[in-house]
Order: C-alpha cells, then structure tokens, then sequence
C-alpha cells in the first residue's frame, strides 16, 4: 500500500504532527515500506479466528471506591510550561 | 570491584569487604571515566546515589536489609524517578523531572539497592539500536563501531562495560533481549503482567514488560525477586504469588524438553550465529536435556503483526505529549493546533513520528478491520502456535538475533530493514510469554545471545536452565576490551 | 408539507462516587482548580487507569432499573482526540461493548397517554475537563479537576417526536438517576447534561433525515428551546431549497440559537479501539442479583401505589413521585398525620411547594419538617384548627416557630367550639348591625355571609365556622 505525500499529510494532521515540506517525501516512502511489509498480514486467511486484544485473558480488576490521592497541584505544576491562577495555559480555544 | 555480580557484591558487603559508599563511588568513577565514549547514561544521580549508598551501609551495619542492600544499579530512563530528570531518550521529556516514583523505582529502592543513574535508550523505547535517542546514539563496548541494540542499549552498554553490575530494561518487542544479546549479557524478559508497568512510560501498553539486565543469570534471579510482583496500580498485573527465583536455580536440567522451532533458523540467520546457537544446544544436551524440532508456523507474521499492533497503541499513548501539562512545549504557539503540532513535531524524533503515523493511520476509518482487527487474529494464531509447542517441550530455543551487532548507521536509512532484525524477538511479546537471552558465543569480537522461551509464569525454569549452562560456559565472565 | 420532528438524546448522568473512575482522586465539585487532579488525571507519563468498581455497580442498578440488558463483558475503548481538557489525548468510554443494552422507559404524553422510549445503551466513560474562556492574555485556562470523574451515557432510540416529549424524556431520566442515588442530578454544576440529535422529515416518510447534533444542553427549558429552534432551522433551510448538513451544533441560550460548532467538526475520525491499560469488565450473575437486591422502589411502580393506597389522582401521584425524596416526604407526613392521605396530598402540594417553589428550595431544605406538617394537620382533624388558621400555623412553622402546638399556644389560635361563647359573639354582632338584621330578616339572605364574615372576625377567626353558621342560622330568625 503506497502512501501518498498527501496521505502523509493528512495523518500528520490527524496525529497533530508538523512535518517539514521537505521531510515529507520520505515520510512517504517510509511509511509505504512499513505498510508493505504489513500486508503481508494478508497472506492468512483469518476469517474464523477470535481476536486477541490482549496477552492476559483475564478479567478486569476493580478498586474500591474510596480516596487515595491528595492534592499535589504545587508539585504537578511545577513542571508545566505555563500556568495561572492554578490553571494550565493553552492559546485560546474558539469552540 | 566493578569486577562482580551482585551476588558477589552481596556477600561482600554483607562481609564488609567494602562499604556500599565505597562501591557506589568506585561505580561513579568509572562512569566518569568510560560514560563519555559510550554514552550510555543520560543522567547520573551521584548525591542520590551516595545517599543510598550510606543508608544501606547504616542497614548493613545492624546487620539488616536483603540480597540488594546497597548494590548500585542502573534504571533505564523509562522509568519515573521522583525529582529526577526522566527523559524517555526524547527531547520531548528532555525537561520532564517526574513528579512521581515508578513501582520498579520504589521496589528497588525499599530492597536498599541504589540508583547510580537513568541510561540511555532509544526514544520511547522505539529502536532496535539505540540510534532513535534525542541523547545520541549508544556505542557497543565490545565494539564502539557496533550498536549496543535497543531500545535498551544503554542499560546493556553500562552493564557489559561494567558501569553498573546490573540495570533495569524494558522489552516491548526484543528491547531488553537484542541488547542483552548484542553485548553479552543476560536480559529477562519476564511474562506479561509479571512486573508492574507503573511508572514505566508506555510505548505500547499490551507488549511492555519491564525486566532485569545483568551478567549471570543468577543476577537476574536476584533482581526479579525485587521487580515481580502483583502492584495495585496497574491493571494488567497480575495477582500471583512470586517464587523463590535462586532456590531453584541449581536443579538438574537433566530430561528437559527443548525445542528448536525451524523457523528460527531458516533464511535470513547468520550463518555463524547458527552455528553458536548449535553449539549451545549440543551443551544443553550434555547436561542431560532432550532436544526435539518444533514448528511455530505463523513465526514470518509477527513482524507484519507487531508494526501493526505496537504503532497503534504507541500512537494514542503519546498523545498525551501535547505541550500542555508538562514536556516541551513550542515557542510562540499561534493558536491551539499550532501548539500541538509544532511541539510534537519538534519534541519528537522521526522514528517516534513514523510509528505514531502508522498507528493513526492503521486505526482510522475505513481501515481498523484490515489492519488492526486482522493483526489482532494473527495475534492469536502465533499465541496458539507457541501454546501448542509448548504442549510438547519445556522450553524453546533459538538465537536471540539473526546477526551479532550492526554497525552503527548501517540500517538507519532503513526502517523495515531495522524492525526485521527483531523476528526471533517479537512473537514473544505478543504472545506474552517469558524469556531470556544469554551468551552463546562470538562472531569475531561482537556477542551473541541464545534465547529461551518458556511458558507463562515459568520464570523460575528459565531462569535455572539458564544457570545451569553458565556453570558450564564462560561466555558470560568475558568483558570487553579497555573496560577489565 | 407537513414535517415530523425525529429526536434522540444522549444524557451524560456524573456517578455519584467519592473517587474517579480510574484514579482515587476526589470528585467533589467546586474545589479550587486541579487540586483534585491526581497524576493519573493529568495523564501524566507512565500512570495506569484502574476501574471504580462502584461505578460498574451504579451502572448495572440503571440498567435493572430500565429493564435492560446487562452486558456479561464490555470492554473499555480509547476514543482519540486531541483537546485541551482531555489530558490523554483519548477518552477512555466503551464503543463496541457497553456495560447496559436495551433498555426502555415510559414518559407520560400530554394528552395523559403513554409512550415508551428505548433506550439504545448505556455506557461507562470517564469526563474531560473544562476549559475557562475567561481572559487571561488572551489564553484559554484548564482545569481538570472534573477530568476522570465517572459518567453514564444514557443513549435512547430516536422514538422521540416533539421538544416536550424529549423534555418529558430528560426528566423522566433525571428522576430516576436520582431515586437510584447514583446521580444527584445538578444540572447547574453539570452533573446531568444532554446533547441531542434532531432531524426532520415529511410526515409519511419511513427514512430519517439527515441530524445535527446540539451539544451540551444543560436545562430542561434549554432542552426544549434548543431543540424548537432546531427544527425551525431545519424545515425553514429545507423549504428554502437547502439541505441539513450532518454536523455537531451549540446552543447559545443568550441568543436562543444554535450555531456550527467547527472546531469539532474537523477531524472526527476518533480511531477506537480496546483500551490496552484495562481488561474486559466481567459481571457475573452474582454481582447483578446483589444489585438488584439494592434497588429501591421505582418511580412508576411508586406512583401505581400511591394511585391505590393514598386515593390520589394520577395528576397528583405523578407530582408526589416525581422524586424520590418527595414521596417519601408525602408518605412520611401521611404516617405521622395518621391517615388522611388525600388531605397530606393537598397540603403537600399546595402549601409546601408553593412556599418552596417561591423560595427556589429543595424538598430537602424544607423548613418544615414532614412530622411537624402532620402535627398540624392532626390539629385540623381534631378540630382544634381550622384550615384558614392552619395556613397561620404554617406560616409561622415555615419562619421556625416551632411545632404546631407551639404555635397554637404562643399565637393562641385555637379553634373556639364552645358554643356558649360563639353564641357570646353572635349575639353581639347581631346587637352591632341592627340595620342589617333588619334587611336579612326582610328576605335579603344572602347576608348571612356579611354576618359569619363579621362573627369569624369577632373572634378573631378562631370560631368553629360549622357551628357559626349554624348556631347564627338559629339566632338570625
């Protein structure tokens, strides 16, 4: 499966990923490697086989209800490129 | 000093031969004086280190603390330390001091062992070379023209070059295998849920297993002692008893059931390594082991599989990494998207980019049932195959990697070339299972490794059938040249 | 042409749990920002969800409560995107397999029939955070303390077919989250919010329309606007040669209009899939019939029986079951009145929510509690007050003058039945209008009321008015 110069845009767009015009060419034929050695998946006929989505197939564990964390705003924030009144900065959002 | 494993260490500080500040110091030395050509270690934590270190010397004084009390070891920096700069190898986190402790971080640290520093790797743990990290590439004490492997190659580096007596790997796909097999060392990958993920920034959350690297096997059973174990925090660990991994490190091996599944060693296998691995196995025979052909048919798939199924969750794992709560962060955002974009476009290297892409381009419309969905049943089948083999014989063997160490840049052009480099390692992951590289031998003056695979949970037998060999081999004393 | 509205909603009902969903962060609104924003909600690196099993419990008694499928395993998805209060860059919810399916529900129509709603699923997800519009340098402020805080999506079929029935819907919902104590209901703090999916078509025409979706509807009076000005559009842009475009609209309650909502719009492939960090959720039987024994009485059920038992019209069931807490206030007062159901009725729904409606309380702030309601109302039954003076005794019940004994004492409003001393009074109004007397006795009598106005006067409203009216029937003659 070739992908398109195009098509890499659009996933960058989609993975909010600034790639340089000049990159984009090799993105393309890089990912187009990767997809082709993916297809190989194609191969094996997988039409009665169940899905595995995971290693453990166990159940899920639950917790109880009850309140284990504190408040670490000083601590968490302390490492946050922006931040004021407590809250974290982003440029503003137009809904 | 620098000389011992840690359970020579053990004894000796036990017996204070040495205090654990002098051996601590002594470790800090050395990483002064060897770090630079190697680059193995992207931060060393001396103050915390020695701090550690006078602690466990006080236990040690009462005659109190365990197998690990005030050994130095080095973790991987994958895993959040509290106030200590954890990077992942990526500019991204190049400011990122963690706010919190990862389990295998406090498990260590409450068995008294300490912390010499964070070690390089590639950038989210996505590399098979150790060439990904925005910290610079790794270089291979056996050989500084060689890659150490990855993705935790500079765990493998610090042990092989004897700048920590063990270290803390992850393995997603082969990360702490290929490197353990590139540097001579022993690497355990541990069953899936075995080791808490907590705190181990993830890469792809149903493959990521933390585990130990170290010299000997024996090192390993150590280690795992402190890293296994049920953690509340996580959900996928799994609430099991841990054995006694050393009590049964010295049974006999004798009727142990191998099998050679003829898919490890077809096209593609170095013909010299093959020729080691055979060796190795003839020495498992002479301890009284049976060896039996196995077929893993749907072995050519996990690759295909793996860049499916790893790019996909690492893609929606790293959105996190958006320039908002913490990690680089742009400069002079215009809006909201640019601010996304630019600071993951920035923060991220190109191979991290390459597999977030493919993992959002394989999830998104139209194309989930192809891609994701189908390597989800083919998940299945190479799980199924393992089961099935492991019906028959204890435990499987094959070569770790299909070549000793590459040189370094010869595959970076290539990223398909690189992730096949990978295939012995890989179905181990997406099945789950357990299993350990060790040395096996030289091609020239690069190290190769032997991997067993054993069932699920079946650490303890891994472990013991790896002992049992290294009673009988050297490989595993040999250190590198410049590094004695 | 005559067009037929087509309405579906989805309802977002917070669980009322300490903790969040997947982290034990508190999840107590209004607290100062993101201190109740634990690591895990930050989604910082390396942090792993683990699931609140009381959540799953809350989620299994609202599927009993509408009578639906509970699913034997349900799986946890991601849902992708980026967006500045959801701190992963993916949601986690359930997609493919949530936890209740197939369930229904029955809202009274105005007409007094009754229409069944289905209710598609409901699934178990965690709330993003907020982002403050406020200025500050021109930037947008986060918060995520609300981030992590558990959520059911309540998702019923597009069987609704009017703004009221939708309302009607939403707050047949909101009643029952509420009895089932697994959602307190705030819509003011955004505990119970709803978007809705509206389209139209001609009436006659089997194939739905083409819907937008209003986002973030958080009133029933709102529900009912957003959505009349909705179909308003979309008729007036159809009939006008144009067509609805599929899309993700905001209700500005200001300008009562709903507006395009493009910044959602842009991408909107969310790339599910199974969540990685959490297995499959099991509920077993065992777990659903220990449930089900935890279920309270039913908001219909409650009302059949308060139909039967208390006599009542289903006008005034309806209103006295209308929340959990209500109805047991009505049942208590019934009690502690010792009968009288229909009398508890009148007075419950006259009196106290009259007076609570006008001070904008909660039944559970009321003044006046149900024993000291019934305490007055046993004092209309033994005559000791009339009903004009029991609304005094309220009254001053309502300002904290105590029990209704205190303040017949303090106010001295006991019903007088002496008839010596009624005949007292009588004979003195009479004595005082000797005019009147005169017309009255020449036929005029319709001023027998003048005379009962002036006696109940006289004694200060205290006078039994049966035996007024007939001790001064007697004494007129």
């Amino acid at each position: 499966m070739a992908l398109t110069p195009s098509d890499v845009k659009k996933i960058a767009r989609l993975a909010r990923l600034a790639v340089a015009g000049e990159d984009i060419p090799a993105y393309a034929r890089n990912l187009s490697n990767i997809m082709g050695l993916v297809e190989q998946m194609n191969a094996v006929d997988t039409r009665e086989v169940t899905p595995m989505a995971h290693p453990l197939e166990l159940p899920a564990r639950l917790r109880p209800d009850q309140i284990s964390e504190t408040n670490q705003r000083e601590l968490f924030q302390s490492i946050a490129p922006k931040v004021e009144a407590g809250l974290y900065l982003v440029p503003k959002v137009i809904e | 000093m620098h000389t011992k494993t840690i359970a020579e260490l053990s004894r000796a500080l036990k017996q204070r031969e040495f205090s654990s500040e002098e051996l601590t110091r002594a470790c800090l030395r050395r990483i002064e004086k060897h770090n630079p050509a190697l680059n193995c270690y992207i931060s060393v934590t001396g103050e915390r280190a020695l701090a550690q270190a006078r602690a466990a010397d006080a236990s040690l004084a009462k005659n109190e603390g365990g197998a690990l009390t005030g050994v130095p070891i080095a973790q991987k920096d994958i895993f959040c330390t509290k106030g200590v700069k954890t990077s992942c190898g990526s500019r991204m986190l190049d400011n990122f001091i963690a706010p919190y402790d990862a389990t295998t971080v406090e498990r260590f640290d409450a068995a008294g062992a300490v912390m010499l520093g964070k070690t390089n790797m590639d950038e989210f743990a996505m590399g098979s070379s150790n060439e990904t990290s925005f910290y610079g590439a790794v270089k291979n004490p056996w050989d500084t023209a060689a890659v150490p492997g990855g993705s935790s190659g500079g765990s493998a580096a610090a042990v092989a070059a004897r700048l920590a007596p063990a270290a803390t790997g992850t393995d997603t796909g082969g990360s702490i295998r290929q490197p353990a097999a590139l540097c001579n060392l022993t690497g355990l990958k541990p069953t899936y849920g075995r080791v808490s993920r907590y705190g181990m920034i993830a890469f792809a959350s149903s493959l990521d297993q933390g585990g130990p690297m170290a010299r000997t096997a024996e090192d390993c059973a150590l280690l795992m002692q402190v890293m296994a174990g049920f953690d509340v925090r996580d959900s996928t660990s799994v609430d099991k008893p841990v054995p006694d991994y050393t009590a049964t490190l010295n049974d006999s091996i004798k009727g142990l059931k191998i099998g050679l599944p003829r898919e490890y060693f077809g096209a593609g296998l170095d013909g010299k390594v093959a020729q080691a691995i055979d060796a190795a196995v003839k020495e498992y025979e002479k301890l009284g082991a049976v060896v039996k052909e196995i077929s893993l048919p749907n072995t050519s798939l996990a690759v295909p599989v793996y860049y499916v199924i790893a790019p996909a969750e690492c893609s929606s794992n790293l959105s996190r990494f958006d320039g908002v709560r913490y990690g680089y962060r742009c400069k002079d955002p215009q809006d909201l998207l640019d601010l996304y974009e630019r600071s993951r476009g920035e923060g991220f290297g190109a191979e991290v980019k390459r597999r977030i892409m493919v993992g959002a381009y394989v999830l998104s419309a139209g194309y989930y049932d192809a891609y994701y969905l189908k390597a989800q049943k083919l998940r299945r089948l190479i799980s199924d195959d393992f089961k099935r083999a492991l019906e028959q014989v204890d435990v499987i063997m094959g070569p770790t990697a299909p070549t000793v160490a590459f040189n370094l840049g010869e595959k970076t052009d290539d990223p398909v070339t690189m992730y096949l480099s990978d295939i012995y390692t890989i179905a181990v992951n997406l099945a789950g299972l357990p299993a350990i590289s060790l040395p096996a031998g030289f091609v020239g003056q690069r190290p190769l490794g032997l991997q067993i695979i054993g069932n699920y949970f079946d650490e303890p037998r891994l472990l013991n059938v790896a002992h049992q060999y290294q009673k009988v081999t050297d490989w595993h004393t040999r250190t590198p040249k410049g590094f004695e | 042409m005559e067009w037929e509205t087509v309405i579906g909603l989805e309802i977002h009902a917070q669980l009322a749990t300490r903790s969040k969903i997947f982290s034990g962060a508190p999840t107590a609104y209004g607290a100062p920002p993101n201190t109740q924003a634990c690591a895990i909600d930050l989604g910082m690196p390396g942090v792993l969800p683990v699931l609140n099993e009381e959540a799953v419990r809350m989620a299994v008694k609202f599927g009993l409560a509408i009578g639906a499928k509970i699913a034997p395993r349900s799986v946890f998805a991601r849902k992708n995107y980026f967006y500045p209060d959801l701190p992963k860059g993916y949601q986690i919810s359930q997609y493919e397999l949530p936890v209740v399916a197939q369930g229904r529900i029955e809202i009274e129509l105005e007409d007094g029939g009754v229409k069944t709603i289905g209710i598609t699923r409901a699934h178990l997800e965690e709330d993003a955070g907020k982002s403050l519009h406020e200025d500050f340098h021109g930037m947008t402020g986060i918060d995520l303390n609300r981030a992590g805080t558990p959520l059911l999506e309540i998702v019923s079929e597009p069987d609704m077919r009017s703004a009221r029935e939708a309302v009607a819907y939403m707050k047949k919902i909101h009643s029952l989250v509420r009895y089932l104590e697994i959602c307190d209901g705030n819509m003011q703090e955004g505990s119970f919010r709803c978007d809705a999916n509206v389209s139209v078509r001609p009436r006659g025409q089997h194939e739905f329309g083409t819907r937008a979706e209003l986002k973030n509807i958080n009133s029933f009076r709102f529900v009912e606007k957003a959505i009349a000005y909705e179909v308003q559009r979309q008729i007036e842009l159809i009939e006008g040669g144009g067509s609805v475009v599929q899309e993700t609209r905001l209700y500005d309650a200001d300008k009562d209009e709903t507006r395009s909502m493009r910044s959602k719009e842009e991408a909107h492939d969310y790339r599910y899939f199974p969540d990685p960090d959490l297995l499959p959720l099991e509920i077993d039987a065992g777990i659903i019939e220990t449930v089900r024994k935890t279920l309270p009485e039913l908001p219909d059920e409650k009302k059949q029986r308060f139909i039967k038992d208390y006599a009542l019209t289903p006008y005034e069931a309806g209103v006295l079951t209308s929340s959990r807490e209500l109805a047991a206030y009505y049942e208590d007062v019934v009690r502690g009145a010792g009968g009288e159901p229909k009398l508890c009725a009148n007075w419950v729904l006259g009196e106290l929510l009259g007076a609570l409606n006008k001070n904008n309380l909660d039944i559970n702030a009321s003044p006046v509690s149900p024993a000291q309601l019934a305490g007055m109302l046993r004092r209309i039954g033994d005559n000791t007050l009339s009903g004009k003076i029991a609304k005094q005794v309220f009254d001053a019940m309502w300002h904290g003058e105590g029990d209704a004994d205190a303040v017949i004492a303090a106010r001295g409003l006991k019903q007088v039945t002496d008839s010596g001393a009624i005949e007292k009074v009588i004979v003195e109004v009479i004595k005082k209008f000797p005019e009147q007397l005169a017309q009255y006795r020449g036929g005029q009598e319709k001023l027998f009321t003048f005379f009962v106005g002036q006696v109940m006067k006289a004694s200060q409203g205290k006078a039994n008015p049966a035996q007024v009216n007939a001790l001064l029937k007697e004494k007129l003659r």
